[in-house]
């Protein structure tokens, strides 16, 4: 399974799992492109096969209603766009 | 699934967003204000109908199989719910009057679909022994899925009047 990987600031290990067609998916890595900090991300609707099992299974750890965008930050998951708790996540 | 497809044009965005803009108004919906916002859905939908067959919402991952996606092809069973009780569908294509006006603010959404393990999320979809005193019906009544619209005769029509949601997405009410 392949993330796309954006360089930035290191704030520990952050992950974003979402879908190509969504705005709010779109919204959040906005987000944290101009928080400026280093992440990964997956679209998880292009995916196919095991890569697509692997990452929905990924996913449901941290939230089983499988909704998007799906945000990890540490052991900590932020479920949809809330602007202010990725901000306060960040300690920003 | 489709995977050679070619990017939607504006100019198909721009018609799909006049259409759904007009069919809205015409069943007493309301799509959201933001333009740009609405846009990306749209496109969002396009690649979808292009990918899957059928408009799946944007904002969810779909299946891949129009049976196991009935409830999120847009608009969803879900869409009145959410904007009775947050102001905005899902997605937030769609909008309450009151976020129109700029009298409410648009906030994060929950996901009300329950996920699929435990069963078809068709809320509502309850079969047809839902009346508790049997009545002597002429025809019988089907009910739309979508926007819950009624109508008395021998088989759901072909596309909702009110939200244009295709026939698989009635059930028979009584």
């Amino acid at each position: 399974m392949n993330f796309e990987h954006v360089a930035g600031k290191e704030k520990g290990k952050i992950t974003l799992y979402a879908l190509s067609t969504c705005t709010w998916c779109k919204k959040t890595k906005e987000l944290l492109t101009a928080l400026g900090v280093s992440f990964d991300y997956i679209y998880v609707d292009l995916l196919k096969g095991e890569d697509r099992s692997t990452a929905i299974a990924q996913v449901k750890r941290y939230n089983p209603s499988l909704s998007f965008p799906t945000l990890v930050i540490g052991d900590k998951c932020i479920v949809g766009f809330r602007e202010r708790e990725i901000q306060e996540a960040l300690g920003r | 699934m489709n995977e050679n497809f070619n990017e939607p044009t504006d100019s198909e965005v721009d018609k799909l967003y006049a259409r759904l803009d007009r069919e809205a108004k015409q069943g007493g919906y309301f799509l959201n204000p933001d333009a740009e916002f609405v846009k990306g859905l749209v496109r969002g939908l396009l690649i979808n109908e292009r990918r899957y067959g059928y408009r799946a919402c944007p904002c969810r991952l779909a299946a891949g199989n129009k049976q196991q996606d009935l409830d999120i092809i847009c608009p969803c069973y879900y869409r009145d719910a959410d904007i009775s009780e947050f102001g905005a569908c899902y997605c937030a294509l769609y909008v309450s009057a009151a976020v129109l006006k700029g009298e409410k603010e648009l906030s994060c959404i929950p996901e009300r679909r329950q996920p699929k393990e435990t069963g078809m999320a068709t809320p509502g979809a309850s079969g047809a022994s839902t009346c508790a005193t049997p009545v002597k019906l002429s025809v019988p009544v089907w009910r739309c899925l979508v926007c819950g619209y009624l109508c008395g005769r021998e088989g759901p029509p072909e596309v909702c009047p009110i939200c244009k949601a295709g026939k698989e997405r009635f059930e028979r009410f009584i």
